[in-house]
């Protein structure tokens, strides 16, 4: 007993650092990355990658793929996976333009603002439904996630189309008004570039911006501070484990399912807000990028690991590989598919590579290494 | 010693076919440490599932401190002070030592991160447990993790503490170090219910014992008064003094014919390093307790577990045996103690479980006509006399002794010059038993060696000329000729025999 005690306090009491933990180094690399390659873009090849306005213009045309991707990043850590979330973003948006154009029941006397507040509603509800059923199919009858998620992407595919069949667009001759709202961007002057003539321009930013933003910041702490948080990384961790520590397993797979497709749903929202348009090929593949993303981000398809601060980073990162093959000329549009993967394999690779490394005697640093307590 | 904590009266339970418990009785006392003992099918697991509200129980009572309890779900029994730590760890490797002990017990809907890891210090250092809060579990070793998993029991007030096999995977300090740990809590007054194989650990901090066997209590004793000798009389539920030597006129095979396999410290994942030899035409065991290493050691001559260290000789020639197709291109074959997990596949016939070794050894490009697999199975059908309708019925269907034929004529099939038989009489009828028990010193006249291991100590002083005796891991001792007896066997067992020559 003494031998242990000494032992022991002294590992307590020389209170070192604890070693980075696998899911941190993960997100600190992809951080890295996405810094790294855009100094060097700004350096190599100039033009657009100079203004901020290109960071706005990532944020701007990705807002929705954030969100779908934290989504996916919950699911992910809860050890399940949700293929339907592009889906759902097509149906809402989809869906959202028909209301705003008052197809889907005449919207007389009410003001432009309270359409758009409907249309939001309308929006979120519809997540919450595919949420509740996908997370009662997965959780309590205990269907593969993957085949349900399956079979809700086809659903909610095979339903834009019944609700409309060709393509639908907000237009400023029909919806002037809503067209306004949706389309607010809040102009930031400081952050401005002068354009040709020297004129300032000021830097732009969409409101969906700022929604995605909350949501990276709110699941965050959801993840970080809460029990519910806490509970998703049990579960992911050892299904079997969390079940015997007294967590209710099937409850907290229901609640990760929920917020995915509750996410997915503004998602859909914002996404419309961008394109004020419905179509049955909206987002197209959008659930790929997202598992591309969080994964990029340092979230293990295995469960258990993971945060949204690496997918938010991981979403950068493949837009602005993305901008990068297209400014070095190759315009073709498979050149940003070929790269997509070939970096999502160097990631992969990455990661293994790494965390394997921790776990055996190498040269690391102190704080890079995991030493056995 | 202290009051008493736990009793379980007359506990009895059944599975369809099976008396796993016939009214067996436990005590516990508050501050000591009770092993559980007893060999495979004896009922330790079955009562730690009853007292932990895993099986109900078909009748008996059971009381804490005199209360009588009611438990129907592991929940209960965590409300009632019951709690247990399993040998596989039951905690997430990717959460933090601090959450690992927090988690999961009506936490705030906030996690108060500085509250816990405080409390989860405190803890840890009152206990002496070498781990910190922050650590994430997975990086802990086996043994650090199992002691965080008591440390969390005993912050949720536990008076009954089930250790189930918790030393099976740490080596010797670690076992020291959970040694004390034990007995700071006995001290702080929790009963431990401490289930185990090895039976030095059992003398090392146990206080009493209670011994099984087929489901019925042998008895409980205290350490001091119960030998090591006996204890394994009781456990195999043998009288060390009646004990009647027979079987004298074993087949005289021992004849030492040239060297076939040897292996010089020969280790695997599981396995510690060993040595081993067999000669040609010779039929040797392997004996011990459950747990004490036996099929560990065959399976690493094999290498069905990862080879680690050792050199192999295969008629005096070096080889390199890696891989479990290595083994057999070397003429080596092993029927596996788990036949329904590792041997039969049950939705194939019986002619392609019979020929699929030797289509693994051919390689898959040089089919066999179906003509040629027909005769093959025929062949050893008739030869081993399998009873099945045909050579298309499913294996699944076939009883177990036939099923067991079926993996021994695809084995054969192969030619093997040296085989491993892994407990091949379990589970089948009498009659089978003696079959096979003849047709391997059949197998070993015309020439083969044969490694024979079983639990049933008659059977293997029946077959075997030499036997190899394990304890907790190592090879304690080797007996042959006119040293086969039972009590021999189990002197060597307990610690009192022979040394290894």
């Amino acid at each position: 007993m003494t031998a242990n005690s000494v032992s022991t306090n002294e590992a307590i009491t020389a209170r070192r650092r604890e070693p980075v933990s696998n899911a941190t180094l993960l997100t600190c690399i992809s951080i890295g990355i996405f810094l790294t390659m855009y100094i060097v873009a700004i350096i190599t090849l100039k033009g657009g990658f100079t203004k901020p306005q290109q960071v706005f213009d990532i944020l701007n045309n990705n807002a929705h793929l954030i969100i779908i991707a934290c989504a996916l990043t919950i699911v992910m850590i809860n050890g399940s996976i949700d293929i339907s979330v592009a889906g759902v973003v097509a149906l809402v948006s989809m869906v959202s333009v028909m209301f705003l154009k008052g197809r889907l029941w005449p919207a007389e006397g009410m003001s432009d603002g309270v359409r758009v507040a409907l249309a939001a509603c309308i929006a979120v509800g519809i997540g919450l439904m595919f949420g509740l059923v996908q997370g009662t199919l997965i959780a309590y009858l205990d269907i593969q996630p993957f085949i349900v998620t399956l079979a809700g992407m086809f659903f909610a595919r095979g339903m834009i189309t019944i609700v409309s069949a060709e393509p639908l667009q907000l237009t400023v001759s029909n919806e002037p008004g809503i067209l306004t709202i949706v389309q607010h961007r809040i102009e930031m002057m400081f952050l401005g570039s002068p354009n040709k003539k020297g004129v300032i321009i000021p830097a732009r930013m969409e409101v969906g911006v700022i929604a995605a933003l909350l949501v990276v910041v709110i699941i965050a702490v959801i993840l970080r501070k809460t029990r519910l948080g806490r509970h998703f990384y049990a579960v992911g961790g050892n299904r079997q484990s969390a079940l015997t520590l007294g967590i209710n397993v099937k409850r907290t797979r229901f609640q990760a399912h929920l917020i995915s497709s509750l996410l997915a749903g503004i998602a859909g929202f914002v996404f419309m807000m961008h394109n004020v348009s419905g179509n049955a090929t909206n987002a197209t593949a959008g659930e790929m990028d997202a598992i591309a993303s969080s994964i990029i981000g340092g979230t293990l398809l295995s469960g258990g690991v993971g945060n949204v601060i690496g997918t938010f980073f991981g979403v950068m990162i493949l837009a602005t590989i993305k901008l990068i093959v297209v400014a070095s000329g190759l315009r073709e549009p498979w050149w940003q598919t070929i790269t997509t993967g070939a970096m999502l394999c160097f990631f992969i690779l990455l990661q293994s590579v790494v965390l394997s490394r921790r776990g055996h005697k190498m040269k690391l640093p102190p704080w890079l290494k995991l030493t056995k307590g | 010693m202290g009051e008493i904590l736990l009793t379980m009266r007359g506990i009895c339970k059944s599975f369809p076919g099976v008396k796993a418990l016939n009214n067996v009785d436990f005590t516990l006392r508050a501050g000591e440490i009770h092993a559980l003992m007893g060999e495979n099918g004896a009922g330790k697991s079955t009562l730690i599932k009853v007292l932990t509200g895993v099986y109900p129980k078909d009748t008996g009572e059971i009381s804490v401190e005199g209360q009588p309890i009611a438990i129907h779900s592991p929940q209960d029994a965590q409300k009632n002070g019951i709690a247990t730590v399993y040998q596989e760890i039951t905690l997430c490797p990717n959460l933090t030592v601090a959450e690992n002990m927090f988690i999961g017990r009506n936490e705030n809907l906030v996690v108060d991160w500085g509250k816990m890891v405080k409390r989860s210090d405190e803890l840890l250092k009152n206990l002496g447990i070498p781990a910190r809060p922050k650590q994430q579990l997975g990086s802990c070793s086996i043994a650090v993790q199992q002691m965080v998993a008591i440390a969390r029991a005993v912050d949720m007030n536990c008076k009954v503490l089930i250790l189930d096999e918790p030393t099976s995977s740490l080596d010797d300090k670690e076992v020291e170090m959970l040694f004390s740990l034990m007995r700071d809590l006995k001290s702080r007054g929790v009963g431990i219910i401490f289930v185990t194989h090895f039976l030095e650990q059992v003398y090392a901090v146990s206080d009493r014992i209670t011994v099984l066997r087929n489901g019925e209590l042998v008895g409980e004793y205290v350490v001091e008064e119960l030998p090591q000798v006996e204890l394994v009389a009781k456990m195999m539920g043998k009288e060390l003094e009646g004990l009647s030597d027979l079987d004298k006129n074993r087949g005289k095979s021992s004849a030492a014919g040239e060297s076939l396999y040897e292996a010089e410290n020969l280790s695997s994942s599981e396995a510690k390093p060993f040595d081993f030899q067999i000669a040609k035409g010779e039929v040797n065991g392997f004996t011990g307790l459950l747990g004490s290493g036996r099929s560990e050691s065959v399976r690493a001559i094999f290498a069905a577990d990862k080879v680690t260290g050792g050199k192999v000789r295969m008629k005096g020639k070096q080889l390199n045996i890696n891989t479990p197709y290595q083994a057999m291109k070397a003429g080596i074959g092993y029927l596996p103690e788990d036949r329904k997990r590792d041997g039969i596949i049950a939705d194939l016939s019986v002619r392609e479980n019979i020929i699929l070794a030797l289509q693994v050894m051919k390689g898959f490009f040089h089919p066999m006509s179906k003509a040629q697999m027909s005769g093959f199975a025929d062949e050893y059908i008739r030869a081993l006399e399998i009873k099945t309708a045909s050579q298309d019925t499913p294996v699944g269907s076939l009883s177990g002794g036939n099923q067991q034929k079926v993996i021994l004529a695809r084995w054969l099939l192969t030619h093997p010059e040296y085989l491993i038989l892994d407990e091949p009489t379990r589970g089948i009828d009498v009659g089978t038993k003696t079959e096979i028990q003849r047709l391997v010193l059949k197998l070993a006249e015309e020439g083969m060696s044969i490694t024979f291991i079983s639990s049933e100590i008659e059977e293997m002083l029946r077959t075997c000329s030499r036997l190899i005796v394990m304890r907790d891991r190592k090879i304690v001792g080797e007996l042959k000729g006119e040293e086969l007896t039972q009590s021999n066997v189990m002197r060597t067992i307990a610690g009192g025999g022979k040394e290894n020559a």
